[in-house]
């Protein structure tokens, strides 16, 4: 024990900053994050960084050390080679508020455009049947914790900056989330290729490697969605079909009708279960 | 008018964006009212992200004969009964609705083999009763909360601390605050609030919480008027890591004992054996055969009458205490804890695919493979089943227009919280309190914001500012942790807890003396000296509540007063305020616990 290490955390904010060096002492276990809040808690009681649950559920934590975007707090300071400092910098992608806290809120209003989940009616004895094996796929999608990293290191973002143009990863495999939800009745193809820009992605697969969760991003998400959004835009069958509007189709709209006037703004309407008639009858 | 600080108007404003307040500000919405959700971190971080193992309701879709009775029976023997029963039968009877309304908004449980939601065994329930998605239960619920919410018209207000409510003592007015990213002052003029902002986890040194979990609800309540009750009632999870020292009080779920895995100490007994409480004798294994035995079957969904429950999975109180008990004899793991071992008693492919999260969070922080070897456990401050004393039809404060859900409203758990249970207060109380204070919005014109209010909020929060010297709010905080930990911890007695109300009053009079450096611009120790004053106030609350209940019940232990008292302190909860008058020192006082009604009696005694 009683070894140190030496952070370098950028200080700054949108008008510029610099690069300040701190000792911190190692302790078992100790984690990136825990060696930032010793920065904070001795050093820079002002130094900004976000954070939540330090075990790597919420996602707040996200920063880039030595270039590479990660969680601050599922980092260990072992997996750095002693006597070298450790670099800490904000996401690159996203504007900087001040040291390592970004402005993420792009994030929160790409969310807000992508049309809700909208369910098909439940069986008529009040349940949803669903095959485990069959909402796998989509449980894994739904693992996301909303870090951004996969945003921050997307070439479409990061590089490019057509952030406006493209949802960017983590939207992309809300948008699979959806698609392939056994449950949802809303077909969001045309959006995806015209609105959120799933084309733009080059599938250089950088995603799938930074994403704390280990959700397989391209592979599962962007890849499959891609040759979905091909099929519905290129095969002439499907095509001519769409042109002319399928009985299927027709029946679709009406059943997610059924389900709500629209699909925002409305509570649900399903079948009350057993609890609140029981209620009635205690009562 | 031009107004000093940016002000926004609303019919209802909810603060705290976690299970509650999400599904509060949902409600308000769709009765067609405006409705603002504050929130001190961005949306979805909330700490409802933890929870792990499942929400309970009584669904019956694996054991038929769980009905909202059984849930009901279940939380008032949990609680042993010092809940408001009110409170645990609307609960009970609201919890199926409620997760049934989170799958009409995309969540996606884990499944039964006919397709249906999965329910899984949890300490204190009788039957499988957790819905649940692995162990990420709680993000499954938050995510699909806000997926669904963001889409009803609410106004959301990301990173954004208040640091006052504003009103005359009886009826609320609106809120002050300031933006974590520049400082800068925010008005918020509503005819109704609810608080929705947690626990207060962040007033212990070893806890499951997060930094958001500093009691800001409970006091910003208080210092408003309302009252505090049931605060001595703190849960101590029995399963926090305890090595190593980084992760010390990161939560492991109940669920792995849900799924078989067992508590042992050093010599590899299963000690559990040795604690069963006399409340549950009849309904728990005595021996190792049957205890496996009713895993074995219940997993299935083949309950048998004959075959009782794992002492393992007694309610949250007991195990922790057993534990405690175990390592104070000597018989605990080289790191001050137990052990628990899922290793050797499900395969490596279930362990991963029914408790991915854990075995992650083992093998990035802890070095261990919990597939292969046991995980050393130990409590940690996980839940406080006290808060904002509400009415148990509409959960309102005594304050008009105050509203309350969740983690910091008191009442529906009386002393020791069920896991699982949490995840459907959430969801069946902040739906209650966002029609209620909607329908009190309704009804009721606002009230006038006063200037003079607001400046001194503004003086109150900038005071850090102005000295030159001062304490260090993080070493003040660090301070506090360690006298609650110390003195106010999972075993009490009186003379700790004459200390631990001392040692409260010192970090007061320290806290009125705090320096902040820098600017106002996302300052964390700034940030830090406002979090501090709530802390300060629910520990004293804690501290005072715990000192005055002279038995054992629950989440509240005394070495002292071993055992549950029948004849007085079961019949009353304890409430804090502050006292009218000049000193507005805290007071505890003993309220009687209402009346039970007949019919809901007949309910306890029922047999099933």
């Amino acid at each position: 024990m009683g070894d140190k290490a030496t952070l370098r955390i950028y200080r700054g904010d949108k008008d510029g900053g610099e690069f300040k060096d701190y000792e911190v002492e190692l302790y078992p276990g100790m984690v990136v994050l825990d060696a930032v809040h010793d920065v904070q808690a001795r050093y820079a009681p002002d130094l900004a960084v976000r954070w939540n649950c330090k075990a790597g559920r919420c996602g707040s934590c996200s920063a880039e050390i030595n270039g590479k975007p990660k969680l601050l707090c599922m980092t260990r300071m072992t997996a750095y080679a002693p006597g070298e400092p450790i670099t800490i910098t904000p996401m690159k992608a996203f504007p900087i508020m001040k040291d390592l806290v970004t402005d993420v809120s792009h994030n929160f209003e790409v969310a807000k455009k992508i049309p809700p989940f909208t369910p098909k009616p439940r069986d008529a004895d009040g349940f949803y049947r669903m095959q485990q094996m069959d909402i796998e796929r989509v449980q894994e999608f739904r693992k996301c914790i909303e870090c951004f990293l996969c945003q921050d290191v997307c070439h479409v973002i990061r590089d490019h900056d057509r952030r406006t143009d493209f949802v960017g990863p983590r939207f992309s495999i809300h948008l699979a989330n959806l698609d392939m939800h056994p449950l949802d009745t809303l077909d969001r193809r045309d959006m995806v290729k015209e609105q959120f820009g799933l084309g733009l992605c080059n599938i250089t697969k950088c995603c799938t490697e930074v994403c704390p969760e280990h959700i397989h991003i391209t592979d599962n998400g962007i890849i499959p969605m891609k040759e979905r959004v091909a099929d519905e835009h290129f095969d002439p069958v499907r095509w001519l079909l769409r042109k002319v509007g399928t009985l299927e189709e027709r029946r679709r709209k009406a059943t997610a009708a059924d389900a709500g006037p629209e699909h925002v703004a409305r509570q649900p309407k399903f079948e009350e279960t057993g609890a609140l008639k029981a209620r009635t009858k205690a009562e | 008018m031009t107004e000093k600080f940016e002000t926004h108007e609303h019919d209802v404003i909810v603060i705290g964006a976690g299970g509650a307040g999400l599904r509060a500000a949902i409600e308000v919405s769709a009765m067609g009212l405006s409705v603002g959700l504050v929130c001190k971190s961005l949306l979805g971080k909330a700490h409802t992200v933890m929870a792990e193992g499942g929400i309970a309701a009584a669904l019956g879709n694996v054991e038929s004969k769980d009905n909202w009775r059984v849930h009901f029976r279940d939380t008032m023997k949990g609680g042993r009964y010092l809940n408001q029963w009110r409170m645990a039968q609307l609960h009970a009877m609201e919890a199926p609705d409620r997760v049934n309304e989170l799958e009409q908004w995309g969540a996606l449980f884990d499944r039964t083999a006919d397709g249906r939601i999965l329910q899984r065994n949890f300490g204190g329930h009788k039957y499988p009763r957790l819905a649940h998605v692995g162990d990420r239960t709680g993000l499954e619920m938050i995510r699909t909360l806000q997926q669904h919410g963001v889409h009803t018209g609410m106004k959301v207000y990301m990173e954004c601390t208040i640091t006052r409510l504003l009103g005359d003592g009886d009826k609320v007015s609106g809120a002050f605050g300031y933006w974590r990213e520049n400082g800068r002052f925010v008005v918020f003029r509503a005819k109704a609030i609810v608080m929705a902002t947690g626990g207060v986890g962040r007033c212990f040194k070893i806890n499951s919480n997060s930094w958001e979990c500093t009691g800001d609800g409970q006091a910003l309540a208080y210092l408003a008027g309302a009252e505090l009750m049931d605060m001595e009632f703190m849960q101590f999870h029995p399963t926090g890591m305890v090595w190593p020292p980084s992760v010390r009080g990161t939560l492991i779920t109940e669920g792995v004992r849900g799924e078989g895995g067992t508590l042992r100490n050093k010599d590899g007994k299963r000690f559990m054996f040795d604690y069963i409480h006399p409340l549950y004798a009849s309904e728990t294994a005595p021996t190792e055969e049957e205890a496996d035995k009713w895993l074995k079957l219940s997993v299935l969904g083949k309950g048998d009458k004959d075959v009782r429950r794992t002492p393992d999975l007694l309610p949250r109180d007991i195990v922790a205490r057993a534990i405690h008990s175990e390592v104070k004899a000597g018989r605990g793991s080289p790191h001050g804890g137990v052990f628990l071992d899922i290793a050797t008693r499900r395969s490596a492919e279930d362990i991963k695919r029914k408790l991915p999260a854990m075995y992650h969070q083992f093998k990035e922080l802890g070095d261990v493979d919990i597939t292969r070897e046991p995980m050393e456990v130990g409590p940690t401050a996980h839940y406080i089943m006290g808060g904002i004393r509400v009415d148990s039809e509409t959960q309102e404060s005594r304050v008009k227009g105050l509203f309350a859900a969740g983690e910091c409203a008191a009442g529906m758990h009386g002393s020791n919280r069920l896991g699982g249970n949490s995840l459907s207060d959430l969801l069946v109380f902040g739906r209650i309190a966002g029609r209620c204070a909607a329908e009190h919005a309704k009804a009721n014109a606002a009230v006038k914001v006063e200037d003079e209010e607001i400046d001194i909020a503004a003086k109150e929060a900038l005071e850090p500012f102005s000295r030159d010297r001062g304490e260090n709010p993080f070493a003040v905080h660090e301070d506090l942790m360690n006298q609650m930990q110390k003195y106010v911890g999972i075993m009490r007695n009186a003379e700790d807890l004459a200390q631990g109300i001392k040692e409260v009053e010192r970090l007061q009079e320290t806290a009125r003396n705090l320096r902040v450096e820098g600017n106002r611009h996302f300052n964390a120790g700034w940030h830090e000296t406002i979090d501090l004053r709530n802390m300060l106030i629910v520990s004293e609350a804690m501290a005072r509540s715990a000192a005055a209940r002279k038995e054992s019940r629950g989440g509240h232990a005394r070495e002292d007063f071993e055992g549950m008292d029948k004849t007085h302190w079961a019949k009353v909860n304890l409430v804090t305020r502050k006292k009218k008058g000049a000193d507005e020192e805290m007071e505890v006082e003993e309220v009687p616990l209402p009346e039970v009604p007949p019919e809901i009696k007949k309910v306890l005694e029922e047999e099933g």
